[in-house]
């Protein structure tokens, strides 16, 4: 026997309105299939509140004849993606989040007078099928793991540019990890080298948030607790811009449009011609 | 109780912490180093902290203390060689030693102090 449903509107039609005449049978054994697969991790007024209206949607939408690929079943597909983003977030598996639809079945099959073995020749089917699709997403993962991580080698250089100078040059977006990979090779550095004027370049940077702005303001403070001087350069008009708008405050930091700016900068402060900002300070 | 060992350089004040301080010898430092400035009439102050793998907010109020101390006996207070991991955790604990002047090692302190007693003479 084959599905029937994935070619005949009319069969549709008729489990649709099956689908309606059990509903309150149906939602509850659908509920507490999934409140036993995920073991009490979300509470059953919360399962309950995610599987009515989707039980309904399902009804709705096969009533009007429609299959699962037409229109009619563009709001059930809405409601399932933004369950699978809410359980995605949750940190539930591609499997438990999946299971929570197939578990309906298993609630008609418990619900309704059908026939078993077709249904269970189908759960099997649903399960290689979950286990391919998870395998493939923990392939994608691993890949995309990997290759972050090699970002993050190969995307933070510490220069020396002059004596005692050394720069930093930034590309890409700034996040938690990053910063803290770039702050802990810059420091290492500043021991290492013994240079004590360090250059921030940004020019690479694509946009600052105030978050970015948080990091880089930690990494200048961390550098100057150590005895070292931090300069941030790469400045571009826009992103000044941004800067003011967001209210961000550098305080006492320097801050150069250039790289060379902040490269004469610390020249000078190094040759004790100007010892600009430690003084002042 | 260990005593933290003050060393006599010039008109210089050398402390080289090589043990994690507990709050008590913490204090006891403290003591010392403002009784040892007036004895001794130092200039200045060098507190190496290259061998503390951790430094606490205590510590890090010590080290803000001693330097506000010195500055009213007429001594400047260098703190050197303190390590990214410790400069890491005190960013993020909040802490930014105000008043306490930094520099990456015993010999950029030196100079450094150097250069203020020059200038002051």
């Amino acid at each position: 026997m084959l599905c029937p449903m994935a070619n005949d509107g009319g069969t549709a039609a008729r489990v649709g309105s099956m689908l309606r005449a059990n509903r309150e049978q149906l939602l509850g054994r659908w509920v507490q299939l999934i409140d036993e697969a995920l073991r009490g991790r979300l509470t059953t007024p919360e399962i309950e509140g995610d599987c009515a209206p989707l039980l309904d949607a399902f009804a709705a939408a096969l009533e009007s004849g429609a299959l699962t690929r037409h229109e009619g079943f563009d709001q059930a597909r809405a409601m399932l993606s933004e369950l699978a983003r809410d359980r995605a977030r949750m940190g539930f598996s591609p499997s438990e989040t999946a299971a929570t639809v197939f578990a309906l079945k298993q609630a008609a099959l418990d619900v309704l007078d059908v026939d078993s073995e077709y249904v269970a020749l189908s759960t099997i089917v649903d399960d290689l099928a979950l286990f391919t699709f998870e395998s493939y997403v923990a392939a994608r993962e691993t890949v995309i793991g990997e290759l972050a991580e090699q970002l993050l080698e190969l995307s933070t250089p510490v220069i020396k540019l002059w004596d005692g100078v050394l720069a930093v040059p930034l590309v890409g977006t700034l996040d938690s990890a990053r910063t803290q990979v770039v702050m802990e090779k810059l420091l290492q550095t500043l021991v290492d080298t013994g240079c004590d004027h360090a250059i921030i370049d940004i020019t690479g940077v694509p946009a600052v948030d105030t978050q970015v702005a948080q990091h880089l303001l930690k990494t200048v403070v961390a550098a100057r607790l150590m005895g070292a001087e931090c300069v941030i350069s790469g400045i571009r008009p826009q992103i000044a811009q941004t800067i003011v708008a967001l209210g961000i405050e550098f305080g006492d930091i320097a801050t150069k449009a250039t790289l060379a700016d902040a490269l004469k900068l610390a020249i000078g402060a190094g040759t004790g011609a100007v010892d600009g900002n430690r003084s002042a300070s | 109780m260990d005593r933290v060992p003050i060393l006599k350089l010039g008109d210089l004040l050398l402390v080289s912490i090589q043990v994690d301080l507990d709050d008590q010898s913490a204090l006891a430092l403290q003591e010392d180093l403002a009784q040892r400035i007036v004895n001794d009439s130092a200039h200045g102050v060098l507190i190496d902290i290259t061998a503390l793998e951790i430094v606490d907010s205590f510590i890090g109020r010590m080290l803000s203390t001693i330097a506000s101390i010195s500055a009213v006996l007429d001594a400047e207070t260098v703190v050197v060689g303190m390590r990214p991991a410790v400069a890491i955790t005190l960013v993020e604990l909040g802490l930014s030693l105000g008043g306490v002047r930094t520099a990456l090692n015993v010999d950029k302190g030196l100079a450094m102090l150097q250069r203020r007693t020059t200038i002051r003479e």
